[in-house]
């Protein structure tokens, strides 16, 4: 027992012994973590906080340059603490982090007309969060109500409505402009005189898209044209419809257009119909038509995605005289090839002042010549301006 | 004033729409998502007019007894199980809804779309004869065009991936662009005609 108790009371004298050399270790070892901990970087420069030009409102621009120290290694900035406040002194809150090599940042939490003030500071690779940057501000977001990079456009709608107001009014006092020939509106009085020889009907599709389309527009027109002939001619005339708006407002152009011709009681309200609205149920559907009822003539009028050539093609295997015309540039390919006629680019939306000749119609047909010309020219000067290294010219005219 | 008070609507409606396209403030935006949500609401209730219009035909053919009367009763058929199906079974993953839809409808409509490799194939073979001057370019062009899209092309003729992008860079789309000038004006022009009134064929 006794020799068990003095066995006790050695190892805590040495443990006594051995405090200073551990204290002293762990202080060694702090001291050196402390030597490998880079120093926090410095905060960026130059911040500034402007209101977001040409937009809806409710948002900030910020903008600075880099912490001097972000490129390097040692106390590289990895990430930009962005505050923001409504007084100047503060407090700040954090909003957003933006990482290393950011020296832009759009904040979209704001509301108008209120004041705020902006700070970064960025956040080194020991963790460490130097002191912020200058604070940027005041700045208060507000919504603009024009769009100063829309300037261009504005100014040449602007010139081309005027334009077409001018000519329409030219036209009506009698000037009379050249229309040049177009094959496939010229063909088609032929086309429906062929259908009425042939004692079969006309299909008369108008796309595939709704009636806000423009080239849905186009359509509407020529199919008022086209069933005015079809009631003269006594031929029925078969629309297949892809949107119900579009058969509505269908179902009342070829009504109109039959009691223009004097013959309102040809007209069946179920020769222009709703099919689907899925683009291949329809083809499948409108193939089947053309199949079945062997029509005459087809008519492809308006916007066309894929189906464009399946269903022309399918019309020439029923042995139909086709005329198409469409805005969607990929498909004017497949209906060169497969119908026998093509409304290429404007020539679609000339339908109606080349089959009327009514003046309005020509005035805004000549106008669209004059806005070609216009057109042409500004890119021969854009190009003559670039080339001399005067680009503001073109940037003027780039909408963004 | 059956005539006047649709084209005012469509005057003032087209105004405010091509007003708004210049002004970014929130209010016009509002203004833009609200005319959006009615086109959405005028849609459904077309829808009702659309499936009227459908089924009236369509029951008109059975009645006529016309040629393909059978497609009718499939169209009928067909309507009636997805409006069914719908209400009792509901729209999820394993109602029969979603069963008709994708066992039936999907692989129906893939075939129609890929039946659209057969047809370009028989067009192409009317399309590339070579009759004219203006054909036998069509024809060298689409050549070139087509040998310079795959590996084998370049691996025969080297440098000829070069030649297929230079012309569809340079000369298809010089083309396609004038094309567009001309269908930017052309829509424009339309557009203007029917905001104002000059081409309305559906309020004659």
């Amino acid at each position: 027992m006794h020799r068990h108790r003095r066995g006790r009371g050695l190892p805590l004298v040495a443990a006594l012994a051995l405090l200073p050399l551990l204290l002293l270790q762990a202080s060694a070892a702090l001291a050196e973590n402390a030597a490998e901990d880079p120093p926090a970087p410095r905060p960026p420069l130059d911040l500034k906080a402007v209101d977001t030009p040409n937009d809806r409102g409710e948002s900030v621009d910020l903008e600075w340059r880099p912490s001097p120290d972000e490129a390097d290694p040692a106390a590289g900035a990895l990430l930009y603490l962005i505050e923001r406040a409504q007084a100047q002194a503060g407090p700040f809150e954090r909003i957003a982090d933006a990482p290393a090599g950011t020296t832009a940042y759009t904040d979209n939490s704001v509301r108008d007309e209120e004041t705020y003030y902006y700070r970064v500071s960025p956040r080194g690779t020991g963790g460490g969060t130097s002191a912020p940057s200058a604070v940027a501000g005041p700045v208060r977001s507000t919504g603009q109500w024009f769009d100063l990079r829309k300037l261009a456009t504005l100014i040449l709608t602007f010139l081309f409505c005027l334009t077409v107001m001018v000519l329409i009014r030219a036209a009506r006092r009698g000037k009379t402009f050249y229309v040049r020939p177009i094959p496939g509106l010229s063909a088609v009085d032929e086309a429906i005189g062929r259908a009425t020889e042939m004692g079969k009907p006309i299909l008369f599709i108008p796309g595939i898209s709704v009636a806000s389309e423009v080239a849905t527009l186009a359509a509407f027109t020529l199919l008022g044209r086209v069933a005015k002939k079809t009631a003269e001619y006594q031929t029925p005339v078969l629309v297949p419809c892809a949107d119900p708006i579009v058969m509505t407002i269908a179902q009342e152009i070829v009504k109109s257009s039959y009691l223009d011709a004097g013959r309102p009681e040809l007209y069946r309200q179920e020769d222009v119909y709703f099919v689907t609205q899925d683009q291949f149920s329809y083809t499948a559907a409108v193939n089947g038509v053309m199949l079945r009822e062997r029509p005459a003539t087809n008519f492809y009028i308006g916007k066309f995605y894929a189906e464009s050539l399946v269903l022309a093609e399918t019309g020439n295997v029923a042995g139909s005289i086709q005329i198409a015309g469409t805005d969607e540039i990929t498909q004017i390919p497949f209906f060169v090839a497969a119908c026998d006629y093509t409304l290429i680019g404007e020539e679609l939306y000339a339908s109606s002042a080349y089959l009327s000749q009514e003046p309005p119609l020509l005035g805004t047909l000549k106008a669209q010549d004059f806005g070609k010309a216009v057109g042409a020219i500004l890119i021969v000067l854009g190009v003559i301006m670039a080339a001399f290294g005067q680009t503001w010219f073109v940037d003027f005219f780039r909408v963004q | 004033m059956q005539r006047e008070l649709p084209r005012l609507i469509t005057l003032v409606t087209g105004m405010f729409m091509a007003i708004q396209y210049f002004i970014p403030h929130k209010h016009s935006e509002q203004f833009y998502q609200t005319s959006l949500d009615w086109l959405i609401i005028v849609g459904i209730f077309s829808i009702v007019l659309g499936i009227a219009s459908l089924v009236n035909l369509h029951v008109n053919k059975i009645q006529r007894r016309d040629a393909g009367t059978k497609y009718s009763y499939i169209l009928l058929a067909g309507l009636l199980y997805m409006i069914l199906s719908a209400i009792l079974t509901g729209t999820d993953q394993q109602s029969f809804f979603m069963k008709g839809y994708i066992a039936v409808l999907n692989p129906i409509t893939s075939t129609m779309f890929a039946l659209l490799a057969f047809y370009i194939a028989s067009a192409a073979f009317r399309a590339f004869r070579a009759r004219s001057l203006i054909a036998t370019i069509l024809l060298v062009s689409a050549v070139v065009v087509m040998l310079g899209r795959v590996p084998a092309g370049e691996d025969l003729i080297p440098g000829i991936a070069k030649v297929s992008d230079w012309l569809l860079n340079v000369p298809n789309m010089a083309a396609k662009r004038a094309i567009s000038i001309g269908l930017g004006l052309g829509g424009s022009a339309t557009a203007l005609k029917v905001v104002l009134g000059i081409e309305a064929p559906h309020l004659r």
